[in-house]
Formats: C-alpha cells, sequence, structure tokens
C-alpha cells in the first residue's frame, strides 16, 4: 500500500492542517515508511482476539452530577486568543 | 557536608528536618547552579523569585512533618501549574497560563515541594531526544551534542546536570525511562492508573502517566509515595493500596523470580547493550533472586502497535487545538482557513505527522485494518506479560537498544528515532511499571540502563530489586560540568 498526495491532501483536510506541495511530497514519503513498518501487524491472525480499549480493567465509576467549578468565566476567557469580555470571538461564519 | 546540589534529595530532606540547612539556601543553590546552566536549555519557564519567597516563607513557619519540606523542584512542562504558564513545548501553547493545577503537582506542593521552573520536553511528549520541542533542543550534561533523550528530556538533563534534586516527567512509550537511561539517572514509570492524568497535557490517553526521576532508587520511591493518589477526577485513576514506598523499601529480594524474555533480544542490538543485560543478570543472581527465562511472543509487534494506538489518540486530543479558546492563533480567511493555518503553524512537524497517521487510521474504511487490529494485538501482548508473570515477579531487559546519540543524528528518519522505544513500548501498552536504573557505560562512557518491568500495582518489588541492584552495581556519572563557564 502506498501513501499518495491525494490520500495526504484527504488527511490534511481531515486533520484541519493546511499542506503545501513541498510539505505534502515529504508528508508522503515519512507516512509511506512508518505505514511500511507497520504493515509487520498482517503477519498475526486476530480474528478471535478481544480488542484491547482500556488496560484498567476497572468500571468506570459514577458520580453526583453536581456542579463543582462555579463562577469561572473570566478563568474560562483568560486564555483566549482574541480578547473579548464576554464571548470567543471567531472569524465571521455567516455572510 | 557535601555541596548542596550534590546532595540527593532524601540527603536535603534530612539536612532541612534537622535544620541543618534552610529551605532558602537549598533553593538559592539550585537557582544558582541552574541561571550557570543555560547552555544545557533544560528550563522552558523560570520560576526562580517566587521559589525564593515560597522558601523563605516556608523557613519562617517550617512544617518538618511533611515529606518534601521546603524542597525546591523543578518538573517537565506537561503539567498545568496554576498562572504559570505551561506549553508542552509547543508553539500552540506558547502562551498558555493554566486557571488550574494538575494533581500530581498539586501532590507535591501540598508536600511542601516549591516550584524552581518548567522543564523542556519534545512538543506534547512526542519524541526520544527532546528534538522536537519549539523551545529547542536540550544539551545533556554527559556531553556536548548529545542528545538527553525524550520526551523527558529537559527533566532528566536537570536531575543528571543537578539543576533540581529530583523531578517528575511522564512516560507514554518509554519518555521518562529512555531519556533516564542516556543521562545516567533512575525514572519509573508506574502501573496505569496510578498516578492521577488531571491537569497534565494529554497526548494518548491510554498510555500517558507521569512518574519520578531521581538520581537514586530511594529518591524515586519517595517522589512516586508523594505523587500516586487516587483521583476523582480522572475516570482512569484506579483506587488501590498504595505503600509508603520509601519506608518499605527493601534491598532483601532472595528468592524474587526474575524474567529474562528472549525476544529482547534483537536482531543488530550493540554487544555492548547485551554485555549489559548479561552482567545485569549476574548482579540480581548476586542479589539472591531467581533467574527464569520466559518468552514475551508478540514482543516485536509493540512498536508498529504503539505507532497505530498512540497516533490515534493523539489526533483525537490534540483536535481541541483550534486557535477558539486558548493558545495561538493564526490569521485566515474564514473559519475553517484560521483552524488549518492555526494548526500548521503551531504544531511541529512530528506532532503533524503523528496526526496525520492518527487521523488516517481512524478514518473511514481503514479503522479496521489498523485501529481495531492494534488493539487486539494489544491484548495479545499483554496476555504475554499475564502469562509470564504466572511464573515470575518481575522482568528484566535492557532500558535502551543503544546509549545516547548525538544531535541530528536521527531527527530525519522518523522509523529510525521511533526505534528507540523498542524496550519501553510493551510495557505502556500492557498498562505495567516499569523502572530504568543506570547500570554501566558504553565505551565512550555514555550510560547505559537496565528496565525492571513489573506486575500491575507492584511498584514496591520492582523498587526493591532495582534498590538491592543499585548497591550491587555502584554506578558512578561521568560527568565534567562541561556547560559551566
Amino acid at each position: 500500500m502506498s501513501i499518495d498526495l491525494k490520500t495526504i491532501k484527504h488527511i490534511s483536510k481531515l486533520s484541519r492542517i493546511s499542506v503545501d506541495e513541498q510539505k505534502a511530497d515529504k508528508l508522503a514519503d515519512d507516512l509511506n515508511s512508518i505505514f511500511k513498518f507497520i504493515e509487520k501487524l498482517n503477519e498475526l491472525k486476530t480474528d478471535n482476539v478481544e480488542p484491547l480499549t482500556s488496560v484498567a480493567e476497572t468500571n468506570l465509576k459514577l458520580r453526583t452530577d453536581e456542579v463543582k467549578s462555579k463562577d469561572i468565566r473570566d478563568q474560562i476567557i483568560k486564555n483566549s486568543p482574541q480578547d473579548n469580555e464576554d464571548y470567543f470571538v471567531v472569524p465571521k461564519v455567516i455572510e | 557536608m557535601s555541596e548542596i546540589t550534590k546532595q540527593s534529595l532524601s540527603e536535603l530532606v534530612k539536612n532541612i528536618k534537622d535544620k541543618n540547612l534552610s529551605s532558602e539556601e537549598v533553593t538559592k543553590a539550585f537557582i544558582d547552579r541552574s541561571e550557570k546552566s543555560k547552555e544545557l536549555n533544560a528550563y522552558i519557564t523560570e520560576n526562580y523569585s517566587s521559589a525564593l519567597e515560597n522558601a523563605k516563607k516556608f523557613d519562617q513557619k517550617p512544617n518538618l512533618e511533611l515529606k518534601l519540606p521546603g524542597i525546591p523542584m523543578a518538573v517537565k512542562d506537561l503539567f498545568c501549574t496554576k498562572d504559570i504558564r505551561t506549553t508542552a513545548g509547543s508553539k500552540i501553547l506558547g502562551n498558555f497560563v493554566p486557571t488550574y493545577e494538575s494533581t500530581v503537582t498539586q501532590n507535591l506542593w501540598d508536600e511542601g515541594a516549591i516550584l524552581i521552573g518548567k522543564l523542556n520536553c519534545d512538543e506534547f511528549a512526542m519524541g526520544s531526544s527532546n528534538e522536537t520541542s519549539f523551545f529547542g533542543n536540550v544539551q545533556n550534561p554527559i556531553d556536548k551534542n548529545l542528545v538527553p533523550g525524550g520526551s523527558s528530556g529537559g527533566s532528566a538533563s536537570a536531575v543528571a546536570g543537578q539543576l533540581t534534586p529530583v523531578t517528575i516527567g511522564t512516560d507514554t512509550g518509554g519518555s521518562i525511562r529512555q531519556p533516564a537511561s542516556f543521562t545516567g539517572t533512575v525514572g519509573l514509570k508506574p502501573t496505569y492508573g496510578s498516578c492521577s492524568r488531571y491537569g497534565i497535557v494529554a497526548f494518548a490517553s491510554s498510555l500517558d502517566q507521569a512518574g519520578p526521576m531521581a538520581q537514586n532508587v530511594k529518591d524515586c520511591a519517595l517522589l512516586q509515595e508523594v505523587i500516586s493518589t487516587y483521583d476523582p477526577k480522572d475516570s482512569t485513576s484506579i483506587e488501590f493500596k498504595r505503600n509508603e514506598y520509601s519506608k518499605e523499601l527493601t534491598n532483601n529480594i532472595k528468592g524474587k523470580k526474575i524474567g529474562i524474555p528472549k525476544e529482547y533480544r534483537v536482531e543488530g542490538m550493540p554487544k555492548e547493550i547485551e554485555d549489559l543485560w548479561q552482567k545485569g543478570i549476574e548482579f540480581a543472581k548476586d542479589c539472591g533472586a531467581q533467574i527464569v527465562d520466559i518468552t514475551l511472543p508478540h514482543t516485536s509487534y509493540a512498536l508498529p502497535t504503539y505507532y497505530i494506538v498512540a497516533p490515534a489518540e493523539a489526533s483525537s486530543n490534540l483536535a481541541r487545538y483550534d486557535g477558539v479558546k486558548y493558545g495561538f492563533r493564526a490569521k485566515g480567511e474564514n473559519l475553517t482557513d484560521m483552524y488549518e493555518k492555526t494548526r500548521s503553524e503551531g504544531f511541529g512537524d512530528e506532532v503533524q505527522r503523528r496526526i496525520m497517521i492518527g487521523t488516517y487510521v481512524l478514518s473511514s474504511g481503514y479503522y479496521d485494518a489498523y485501529y481495531l487490529k492494534a488493539q487486539k494485538i494489544r491484548k495479545l501482548i499483554k496476555n504475554d506479560f499475564d502469562e509470564a508473570y504466572k511464573k515470575v515477579d518481575a522482568i528484566l531487559t535492557p532500558s535502551t537498544p543503544s546509549s545516547a546519540f548525538k544531535i541530528g543524528e536521527k531527527k530525519d528518519d522518523p522509523v529510525s528515532m521511533y526505534l528507540n522505544d523498542i524496550f519501553t513500548v510493551p510495557v505502556n501498552l500492557a498498562g505495567l511499571p516499569g523502572i530504568s536504573i543506570p547500570a554501566g557505560h558504553d565505551t565512550n562512557g555514555y550510560p547505559l540502563g537496565l528496565q525492571i518491568i513489573g506486575k500491575a500495582f507492584d511498584e514496591q518489588s520492582i523498587l526493591n530489586i532495582a534498590y538491592a541492584m543499585e548497591e550491587k552495581i555502584k554506578f558512578k556519572n561521568k560527568i565534567t560540568d562541561w556547560w559551566i563557564k
């Protein structure tokens, strides 16, 4: 299997990372060498193996749904890249 | 009394408790040495003046019952520290100042420790040489232009260079143990669920664990006992009986069964690593341990499995960096353009590479072939360990397939960089504890480490084995302070 430039463009769109032509070439090379390395997994038959999703073999705990952090709006806004007192500001979405 | 920065954590604690030293004296000594050590580039953010204030405050009303009374400490810049910049080694978090504290660091401060700074690391902990940090390479105190390992490279460099008495790092595939091995220090990756992940910048959530890094095993045990707590704020934090690891530390390991997995004898492994391993086996025998040959048949599949699971989780975790709520934002013509430029300019090459791999293996049509397949093989790898632990108490392996390499040597070849973690990655996939201890030198005089892997939640046994072996090995780090003018 090989990852072509079209696939790189597709993944870059899915991951919301813009990629120019030069970078796309380099990424295709890198990803191909990494996937060649990963192909080794196909040696193993795994039809009857249960997938392991977490090593912590305990069920997630239930807890009461209560508010613990109150009045932290200022804290949440504090690191926003564009200053605004009440909202996160983004480029215009609706024309 | 020896020079302050040469003392171990345990010695410093004792000297402060016995009032031979004040917190201010100790804090000042480590700050002075850190100031003289800028060439190592171990720090991303310094917290010197507020550390000195806190030390003075501690001395005015010293609580000597605490486990880390007035002990200064720098930590990996992956732990969120309230009101102190936390970057994860990335441009995208270059101006991020958390409004909350990670549980693990809070545990340190609650026991009296004082933050002196945030230590350099690979960007989002993705790397094995600290070369992916937006804030530049870190030098290994062992030799100029040598990588300190990664991702906790700044942490390892700071401990080996005695800029901090101990530190905490994080380990997703070897990021504590590999740099410990490269710098002649001790590093413990605890059992998954032992230390809370709350407030740690996430990389791969099913693998990430925080852990201690120190000059010796006893200091490591003390620090582990402080940072390991059950935390309801981390849904994968596990309630189990946590020992007072340093108090229960013993060098009596007579009759302990230590497994030697034949699959770790990998092709092309340098002779000095093989020799070190043999030497380790002899030391373990000298300590009274019983050596048992074991098999971990799926070892060679661990690294390819890891390079599906970790990037998949990373691509999902790092989706939050969109330039909207915090962190760096690039200008864009519209919302999508802003997202794409922010992430393209804000993330470095390795992080982008891993996000792309992760996105691909999770994308429609490929999920079963890659991600599900990897999860199944992860199960087989864990089963290997479960089988082995029916016969043995712990497993002994080399920590890394080589000693530290030169800065730039492997930077352009991702796969050869990934191979660094061949002996450490299986431990994360199985969620087990592992410790790396310095055990010898290669022909250049660079340190080499041995790894002891334990059963889940049995940190005490591997700490004990490490403690007993440390006594026999009598390792001395060869550090000349070359970076101090």
